[in-house]
């Protein structure tokens, strides 16, 4: 399964008969799919309520086609685990378990919102109540930050509450995933650094703007284990997070994932992408995640087409309901901004 | 020295002293920083800190401002009261990012579902002849930021209540010391206190013009105030002691007792702290005013290493005295 080369291990298939013994239960691969599918739905209806309905404004960027990524990681690391999440952080939030409603109300900058509307699409991942610490939107901060939370779990001896942050392709150039990173690795901190290579940092190419051959090369400079994923296949994901989060408990360090995918849409709802081919896109949409699930559980008779037709339709309506809740929702008042600016 | 109500200790005995207090009392209370174990810190603040609390609770990191403010930040999310050191004013800006947009929106932006117990400490060398890159300071920049709290003791008895505040406190603090000062000493109780953030202090009372000074122009202040004090001009100074928040009361009130101020740090004029306390001091007490207000400040310029030089770019009790006679004439 895992092919080790020098300090980096790969992983682009999980054959069907190690499942179990990996943990992906059918129970685990059905929840897994109904994630991703409340992802997707969320995106494109976001993505239709800032195009044709004006209903959204400011930035959104979207997890189209990276929804293997947040689904995997954190059903691999388990409830009691802690993430941290970025700009784009939608399917972080729903991945690990924050209603829809809720997120869908931030978007909407209504009072009802997981930070009552302060926060915004690019911080709509904070709710510590879920194990969602903080969102930053500013690339690559909140790798130093992630290092920061594992080092105060292992000084107060919560082994079990192992930290996983998400961030791009573009975050693994900044000083602060240097800085981060090198900290973690030198006192052995319980932490998962996700990069979702999406390849593009807006309209930078990863594969210019990343001069390692790999992103995940670089975990061997700082002398940590480094994993190149398929993020496209939310088992592959999976396997990789689960025995990075089996050496954060151990005490065994920090594991560099380079969950490797395409963003499908633009950087944000309002890019149209103009700088790159439009058939770019085309293999990736035969690579998206959820159909290569689909394929998965049908084909090992988990669940039929038609189950998964209905699975889908009720999150559907899910997220309906959602959008209504955040459009019948009242925007907070001014005075709350003066009320929590300072602890008191 | 030995009685109880007269001891006397240094600067930096004072702030060591409030470190190692809160870390008996709580042991989530840890250290980082570049050389602050076996080194003792830059300015042996930390001096034998490790050999009583160990690797784990004081911990000596890389060259790396970024991680230093980071690390402590995200230790503070997840249940620590870390305590950061950033050696010098200078290189705050690589970690700034983490304090400024981490640190100082999480409890904004979360609306107040997270807190942020996260105490940085630094300290600005003007006059220790380190040149531009080791003396500056800049605490606009952080007063100009709402969510963090900017600290600035500038005798012992602040130093150690106010830094133990500090750590109690939920909210960042930027505790910035000045360099200069280490090695003043002054009366300090052994026993812990803590000493209100957000409050000023009148240092000294007087009736014909107010000084209202930041850091270590407050021990100017006091100095001038003694040699005005022969002329017949009596000094009031008051210590800003925190700028974020600001204690505009304390101020407002002070200007319009004498009805004349000198205002006097040590950053540059334009757009410094001197600024925003003049504009306090116009808006709360303008019909009091006996005379426009005045400030004395650094010149704006880099800092130049040329010793010479440095003592001239630097004001001190000398100025004061002299814009506090043209004021009060």
């Amino acid at each position: 399964m895992a092919k080790v080369v020098g300090e980096i291990s790969e992983i682009s298939r999980v054959d069907p008969t190690q499942f179990e013994e990996l943990g992906l239960t059918d129970d685990v691969l059905l929840q897994m799919l109904h994630n991703m599918l409340v992802i997707r739905r969320f995106e494109e209806k976001v993505e239709n309520l800032y195009l044709y309905e004006a209903a959204i404004q400011g930035p959104a960027h979207l997890y189209l086609g990276e929804e293997a990524i947040a689904v995997g990681v954190c059903a691999a690391i388990g409830e009691r685990a802690l993430i941290l999440s970025n700009h784009r952080g939608h399917g972080h939030a729903l991945a690990k378990g924050i209603e829809a409603k809720r997120v869908m109300a931030e978007l909407f900058g209504k009072d009802t919102g997981i930070c009552r509307g302060i926060g915004g699409s690019m911080h709509a991942c904070i709710d510590p109540s879920k194990g969602a610490l903080w969102a930053s939107a500013i690339v690559g901060s909140n790798v130093p930050i992630a290092a920061g939370v594992a080092l105060a779990k292992k000084l107060r001896g919560e082994g079990d509450k192992i930290v996983a942050t998400f961030f791009g392709d573009g975050a693994t150039n900044t000083g602060a995933f240097h800085e981060g990173i090198n900290l973690a690795s030198m006192w052995k901190l319980p932490v998962i650094f996700v990069c979702e290579n999406n390849q593009y940092a807006i309209s930078m190419r990863a594969d210019v703007a990343v001069t390692s051959q790999r992103i995940v090369d670089r975990a061997v400079s700082y002398g940590i284990r480094g994993v190149l994923v398929d993020g496209n296949d939310v088992t592959c994901v999976y396997s990789a997070a689960r025995e990075a989060s089996d050496r954060a408990r151990k005490g065994q360090g920090p594991t560099l994932l380079e969950c490797v995918t395409y963003r499908l849409k633009g950087h944000g709802v309002y890019d149209q992408s103009a700088y790159r081919p439009k058939e770019e896109a085309e293999p990736w949409w035969e690579r998206e995640p959820i159909a290569r699930l689909s394929k998965t559980v049908t084909g090992l008779g988990i669940a039929t087409k038609r189950q998964i037709e209905e699975m889908d339709a009720e999150v559907t309506r899910e997220i309906e309901q959602a959008v209504e809740f955040a459009k019948n929702s009242d925007y907070p008042s001014f005075d709350l901004l003066g009320e929590v600016t300072y602890s008191k | 020295m030995t009685s109880k109500a007269g001891r006397e200790i240094t600067y930096a005995e004072a702030l060591r002293e409030a470190l190692s207090q809160e870390m008996r009392r709580d042991q989530n209370v840890i250290l980082m920083g570049e050389d602050i174990g076996a080194y003792g810190g830059g300015f042996k603040v930390t001096k034998g800190l490790l050999e009583e609390f160990g690797p784990e609770r004081v911990k000596d990191t890389p060259i790396s401002e970024a991680a230093i403010v980071g690390l402590a930040l995200g230790a503070a999310l997840g249940g620590l009261r870390p305590v950061a050191e950033i050696m010098y004013m200078d290189f705050l800006p690589i970690g700034t990012e983490q304090l400024v947009c981490q640190a100082a929106k999480m409890h904004f932006t979360s609306a107040g579902q997270l807190a942020v117990p996260l105490v940085v400490r630094t300290q600005y060398s003007l006059g220790r002849i380190h040149a531009s890159q080791h003396s500056q300071f800049f605490p606009v920049w952080f007063m100009n930021t709402p969510g963090l709290k900017v600290v600035l003791p500038s005798t012992p008895h602040d130093a150690k209540g106010l830094l133990m505040a500090s750590i109690r406190e939920d909210n960042p603090v930027l505790f910035i010391e000045a360099g200069l000062l280490y090695r003043t000493k002054g009366p300090v109780p052994e026993q812990p206190y803590s000493t209100e953030i957000g409050k000023a202090e009148v240092k000294r009372i007087g009736d014909d013009v107010s000084i209202i000074a930041v850091s270590r122009m407050v021990i100017e202040a006091l100095k001038a105030a003694e040699d005005l004090e022969e002329e017949g001009i009596s000094v009031e100074v008051v210590d800003i002691r925190t700028l974020n928040p600001l204690d505009r009361q304390t101020v407002v009130e002070s200007v319009r007792k004498t009805g004349r101020a000198v205002v006097a740090a040590d950053d540059s004029k334009t757009g410094g702290v001197t600024a925003e306390i003049v504009t306090t001091i116009v808006e709360g007490a303008f019909d009091y005013l006996d005379a426009p207000p005045a400030r004395v400040a650094s010149p704006d310029l880099p800092i130049p290493f040329s010793p010479p030089l440095e003592r001239e770019y630097m004001a001190g009790a000398e100025d004061l005295v002299s814009t506090a006679r043209k004021v009060v004439s």
